[in-house]
């Protein structure tokens, strides 16, 4: 797929592989590493959420009139993994594994059943409204970059 | 609204659990049989204990927490939604609870009795929610192979209820069918048409989700289930005759049987690239279940290139029947509970708190450690039965092992359903109290 959305689907494997090598390390008790990993994760996170609410989910609103539909329902997802993104920073800075680890794994499902509907469903709708837009892309890869 | 974009089209909480929390029970039903009647049960795949302690696990187990699963999974995975969700649960929870204890009785009391009373009972029930899932996934919007794979693998599921019925019908009413026929067909279509592509179906979706493994490549997904089911319908047809096996039946069960092998080995390939290095309970429970099939396909594969070899010793079909399900569906089964319980419960709590207010995670539902426990004692009974069928006498501790892993599967449900209650409890304290006494929300976390 060659949509404007291609970029953000590449971005949810971005955020996928730092998720695993930042839960790795704290199930090692490796907390540098961690920290390390886990800040890169936590920043593309919500850098991604940012630029969905921000600028793309916007930008398929105002096309289509869609309001209240699927961007709303994931905006509260996105809502949803902030709160588990709080909880994982507590345990990081407790040192707490299990903490951690409960968190990551509750976020991991959330986020990949999420990550699905947006590739299935919305991102094709967005692409399907929105076409090729040159500045909302540029402005979106300027988001993510982090 | 898209339909499968939101959460909102899930059952009540208490739809799914009822299920769940009954599977596991028939599981320790079964290994209290094979406790009380003991190497005497591998006698024959045909006595009515062999019979009964089949259908524990396959309809009291499997199809109980399968049909708990797609009562949840359709309208949030596939975007299916069911007619009348409450009155559906009500009705095939019955007819699987009573249903199974009915065929229970039959078999092993050998009256015509508890069989006319089950055909219709179960008939109507099993079949009720098979066609209401067929009409809901053919409605669905939803595409993709999982929906192709659960589409093929409910009509298996009638097709196994129909010959089940006929089976059955035959015992009540003491017609003349060929029983031994039917009942290969009844078994193929029951385990492979419904219970694997079941398995693939969901595996489509979850197994690159758990552990962010690349996803299953197009040219499965495209061709795996529509494949078994042309085979599995083309081998049943070589029935018909009612003849011994000939060489097209055993081709066509051998290339079903490497059909599986394929499903098996794809998967296995795919966990071993998975980007998630963190080992947990559901991965080990898939990756028995991956194991148990290769190795139960080769045996089908076996048994049918040597027809009529030890066809009166049950060695054989006690070996493959305890591997498929005790080593192949009861693990992928207690994997998937382990996920789906503790999301649901998150889920659902979810709904009563608000931002900012913390939810106890997945793991706060079920301890892993409790998990890592009942995964050793799955795989001590699995073991001790495959054993025992060179060693009969290891029935014994193997039916003990069984009943210990299922009661600690229910434990571990029965703690995930209590800790549901109990989290609610007190999400709704906390919630209260603010109310009185605004305290300061943690802070939130800023945007991007």
């Amino acid at each position: 797929m060659s949509g404007i959305t291609s970029v953000m689907q590449d971005h949810h494997k971005l955020c996928d592989e730092d998720f695993a090598v930042a839960e790795e390390a704290a199930h090692k008790g490796d907390w540098a590493a961690c920290a390390a990993t886990y800040g890169k994760f936590r920043a593309e996170l919500l850098a991604h959420f940012g630029v969905e609410e921000d600028t793309l989910f916007p930008a398929f609103e105002e096309r289509t009139g869609m309001t209240g539909g699927p961007t709303q329902v994931m905006r509260h997802e996105h809502a949803q993994m902030r709160d588990l993104i709080g909880q994982m920073d507590a345990a990081m800075e407790q040192k707490n594994a299990d903490g951690f680890g409960g968190a990551a794994e509750t976020l991991l499902v959330m986020m990949q059943q999420h990550n699905m509907k947006e590739e299935n469903i919305l991102y094709p709708m967005i692409d399907q409204a929105i076409g090729q837009d040159g500045e909302l892309s540029s402005r979106m890869a300027a988001g993510l970059a982090v | 609204m898209q339909p499968g974009l939101s959460f909102e089209q899930a059952p009540p909480i208490s739809v799914p659990f009822r299920f769940f929390l009954t599977a596991p029970l028939f599981g320790m039903a079964a290994g209290l049989l094979l406790l009380w009647q003991g190497p005497a049960a591998l006698a024959s795949r045909w006595t009515g204990v062999a019979l009964a302690l089949t259908h524990l696990i396959a309809v009291g187990f499997m199809l109980q927490a399968m049909c708990g699963a797609m009562m949840q999974m359709l309208p949030v995975a596939a975007g299916a939604n069911i007619w009348q969700p409450q009155r559906v649960t009500h009705l095939t929870h019955a007819g699987l609870t009573i249903g199974t204890l009915l065929l229970l009785a039959g078999f092993l009391s050998e009256q015509a009795l508890f069989f006319r009373i089950a055909v219709p009972f179960m008939t109507v029930s099993l079949g009720a929610f098979a066609l209401i899932v067929l009409v809901a996934l053919f409605r669905t919007p939803a595409k993709g192979p999982t929906i192709i794979a659960l589409r093929i693998a409910v009509f298996g599921l009638i097709v196994t209820i129909s010959l089940g019925a006929t089976l059955a019908s035959a015992f009540g009413w003491q017609l003349a069918l060929p029983l031994t026929e039917i009942t290969h067909v009844h078994a193929a279509w029951g385990l492979g048409g419904w219970s694997l592509l079941l398995v693939a179906g969901v595996g489509y979706l979850v197994v690159p989700m758990f552990q962010l493994t690349p996803p299953y490549p197009q040219w499965f997904t495209r061709s795996f289930s529509v494949a078994l089911f042309f085979l599995l319908a083309a081998w049943s047809i070589t029935w018909l005759p009612l003849q011994r096996p000939d060489a097209l039946q055993v081709a066509l069960g051998s290339a079903a049987a490497l059909l599986a092998v394929v499903f098996a080995v794809v998967t296995l390939r795919l966990q071993m690239q998975r980007r998630r290095k963190v080992t947990e309970p559901t991965l080990l429970f898939w990756r028995l279940a991956m194991a148990c099939l290769v190795a139960a396909a080769a045996g089908v594969i076996l048994q049918q290139l040597k027809p009529g070899e030890g066809e009166d010793y049950a060695g054989t079909p006690f070996l493959l029947g305890v591997l498929l399900m005790v080593g192949v569906f009861m693990p992928v089964i207690s994997g998937m509970l382990y996920k789906i319980m503790p999301f649901l419960n998150w889920l659902h709590l979810q709904k009563i708190g608000k931002p900012g207010l913390v939810v106890p995670n997945m793991r706060q539902m079920i301890p892993e450690a409790r998990m890592m426990m009942q995964f050793r004692l799955h795989l001590a009974a699995l073991a001790l039965l495959l054993a025992a069928v060179p060693l009969p006498l290891l029935v014994y501790p193997g039916a003990l092992a069984l009943i210990a892993s299922c009661a600690w599967l229910e434990w571990n449900l029965v703690e995930a359903t209590r800790n549901y209650a109990r989290f609610s409890r007190e999400l709704e304290e906390r919630l209260a109290q603010e109310q009185v006494e605004p305290s300061p929300r943690p802070p939130s976390l800023g945007r991007g």
